[in-house]
């Protein structure tokens, strides 16, 4: 049985152990149809010409955990933000840690999609919300929606905002010997309303992982949302990101994704600009080597005046490492005085890596600003020399360029132990003693 | 301390440098003149041991070492200092960070233990004070958006912290002003001792008024045409460059 059978197959038992009655039923219903039907996405489709999800589908994944795992806080400790105090929403293997977690319903909620699904009072917003953002079209989307139980769910009230960031942790134990994952996340900024995240996937043994993951993110008039992506795993995981914004107008969301670990790792991040003076904020480094895959494909679709948008993807590939990176802006013909800016940069520090990098722009308006450049090139000469010459050896001084090249993409980083944390993590990934502490 | 003997380089399978001889001693300030592309630079950035360059003939000895197979940074670690006319941005790197990297890697390879931080401080704080630069230009990315002038005086600074055997200034004159020129020039001045030695690269003969050389070359055409005293600088400075083409023709 390969894994699409193996998924339909426990469908109908996976809703019998939940619940039937539940509101959600004919939406999981519905997704599980759209997934039968399409399957698992294949290369012969444009949009996944350059990521393979062939061999991940011959692996006999574990689709629900058989027990409960504990893990000791010193042991994951690594994992978290220290210096600053953070809400934190963890699973262990797809299972919530109330041990690990620190919630809350003070004003705001930041709490479980298990009891935003099965409790009366969240009804109504269920309603308005689950699945409104997300793609019905996409079949991994469906797929997770079919399965949606556990995530994490996020609830700001108009004019709060949480005070202090929220990290939303899935670690797998490796307990079982291959394990599918697929999380669901639905995070609600009401007017006014501001929120920080840090989403982070985290494999504590080389046994294999898949994670299939979707995230909605509904930002009301003034909200204001940053959201951080660390994905830093090992070799041994795989994880497919299907992230969709949706903006009204004044607001501003962020999204930082920094690439640097994992076996394959795909990141589908749609912004949807639903209303006026609305900006939009797309950054992402990637540092990778081995035979690491990273795909970035991300929508950015203007459908109001007066809005912004604004991405910058480095990249550094090494090794056999390789690249996708894929940009659609879709302005449309309502969308006057649309400013879009675009850019992936990427270096290639070995011969056997490789990249792809593609704008996609359809512009149906006509008085917009739209620019968009992509660079794939090598370490500059010039600045290596200059190095040398003040007596930093070529490898140190190689990577201290990379670094400068990676490094100015994290000016937006609002959270500065995060900053910190990342700038270090650069250096350690570009294997370089930089000589002065960050 | 450095000899170069006959020395012949190209770029691309282009001749640049078609039998240099020069030799610099400890103490000796020398500046090297000469049109647009008669090779000052490049002969500037072979001594500095840049890759692009080949050495087809000739050989260059730093100490009385070859120094042919020896990798910029090694070089640097000897004791050579090159000025860059165009120094390099780095953005996320501040001077002090950059600068205390330089130091330690060259201490490293010396042998040493790396500078103690307060140490470096003091240092810092000297030769920031000689060069007559702010401490908070220090906390500023290596170079980036600093004007001209701020990018030369950062390389002097550098060359006082680095305390270089053998300093080579490329253009360092070029987009100073004189306010700028004279510090810039003051500083070198100061950190002159009998056991180093200058090479100043120069167009014009400004810079020479600031820090006086001991011997003046003129390159025409990767070849030294004409060697003096500072007096040939102004007789350049009046005539011009087209006599030693002439001579360099005859």
């Amino acid at each position: 049985m390969n894994l699409k059978e193996k998924l339909i197959a426990s469908f109908i038992a996976f809703e019998n152990q939940v619940d039937l009655d539940n509101p959600v039923h004919e939406i999981r219903s519905e997704a599980i149809r759209n997934f039968e039907q399409k399957g698992f996405p294949h290369r012969k489709m444009e949009a996944w010409k350059y990521t393979s999800l062939d061999r991940l589908q011959k692996v006999d994944f574990s689709l629900f955990p058989s027990k409960d795992n504990d893990l000791e806080y010193r042991d994951v400790k690594k994992y978290f933000l220290h210096e600053v105090d953070t809400y934190k929403i963890v699973f262990i293997d797809g299972i919530y840690s109330s041990y690990l977690s620190e919630t809350t319903h003070d004003g705001v909620d930041i709490c479980l999609m298990s009891s935003a699904l099965s409790k009366p009072i969240y009804k109504p917003i269920i309603d308005v919300y689950f699945n409104k953002a997300a793609s019905r079209e996409e079949t991994l989307t469906s797929l997770n929606t079919a399965f949606t139980r556990e995530g994490a769910y996020i609830y700001i009230p108009k004019h709060k905002a949480p005070r202090k960031p929220i990290e939303i942790v899935h670690f797998s134990t490796g307990n079982e010997a291959a394990l599918m994952l697929q999380p669901r996340n639905l995070i609600i900024v009401e007017e006014n309303a501001e929120l920080q995240v840090i989403e982070r996937h985290q494999s504590l043994t080389g046994n294999e992982t898949l994670t299939n993951s979707v995230t909605e993110v509904f930002a009301a008039k003034n909200a204001i949302v940053d959201y951080y992506k660390v994905q830093n795993d090992r070799e041994s995981a795989s994880l497919i990101d299907n992230t969709y914004i949706r903006q009204k107008d004044n607001s501003q969301v962020s999204v930082h994704t920094f690439s640097f670990g994992g076996k394959l790792t795909r990141n589908n991040l749609n912004f949807y600009q639903d209303g006026e003076h609305i900006q939009s904020t797309l950054k992402g480094v990637t540092i990778l080597g081995e035979k690491q895959h990273v795909d970035h494909h991300t929508l950015v679709h203007h459908q109001q005046p007066h809005c912004e948008s604004h991405q910058d993807y480095k990249g550094i590939y090494g090794e056999r490492s390789t690249g996708v990176f894929n940009g659609k802006i879709i302005v449309d013909r309502l969308a006057q005085k649309t400013n879009a800016f675009q850019q992936n940069n990427n270096l290639l520090i070995s011969d056997k890596a490789s990249v792809n990098t593609k704008p996609q722009l359809e512009i149906f308006a006509d008085d917009v600003r739209c620019s968009h450049g992509c660079t794939i090139g090598q370490l500059d000469q010039d600045a290596l020399f200059y190095l040398q010459a003040r007596g930093i050896p070529k490898k140190e001084a190689a990577a201290l360029l990379m670094y400068a090249f990676a490094n100015n993409v994290l000016e937006s980083v609002r959270l500065p132990e995060l900053k910190l944390r990342i700038n270090k993590l650069i250096a350690q990934k570009l294997g370089v003693r930089l000589g002065f502490e960050l | 301390m450095l000899k170069i003997k006959n020395l012949h380089a190209s770029v691309e399978d282009k001749k640049i440098l078609k039998g240099i001889n020069l030799e610099v001693n400890p103490g000796e300030i020398h500046a090297i003149m000469g049109p647009n592309g008669s090779g000052k630079s490049t002969l500037a950035s072979v001594i500095a041991g840049r890759e692009d360059f080949q050495i087809t003939r000739g050989k260059i000895e730093f100490d009385g070492e070859d120094l042919d197979d020896m990798a910029p940074e090694e070089r640097a670690h000897k004791g050579i200092f090159l000025s860059f006319q165009y120094p390099v941005e780095i953005p996320g790197v501040t001077v002090t960070n950059f600068i205390r990297t330089a130091i330690n890697e060259t201490r490293k390879a010396r042998g040493l233990e790396e500078m103690p931080a307060n140490q470096m401080l003091k240092m810092i704080r000297e030769k920031a004070e000689l060069l007559d630069i702010d401490r908070k230009f220090l906390s500023r990315s290596l170079n980036e958006g600093f004007s001209g002038g701020e990018k030369k005086r950062n390389e002097i600074f550098q060359m006082a912290m680095l305390e270089p055997k053998l300093a080579i200034l490329d253009e360092t004159d070029s987009g100073l002003d004189i306010d700028a020129l004279r510090i810039v020039a003051n500083g070198v001045n100061k950190l002159r001792t009998p056991e180093n030695a200058v090479i100043v690269i120069t167009h014009y003969q400004r810079l020479l008024e600031y820090i006086v050389p001991d011997f003046v070359h003129v390159l025409h055409n990767g070849k030294i045409a004409k060697s003096g005293t500072k007096e040939l600088a102004l007789e350049l400075e009046e005539k011009g460059y087209d006599w030693i083409k002439q001579e360099a023709v005859l």
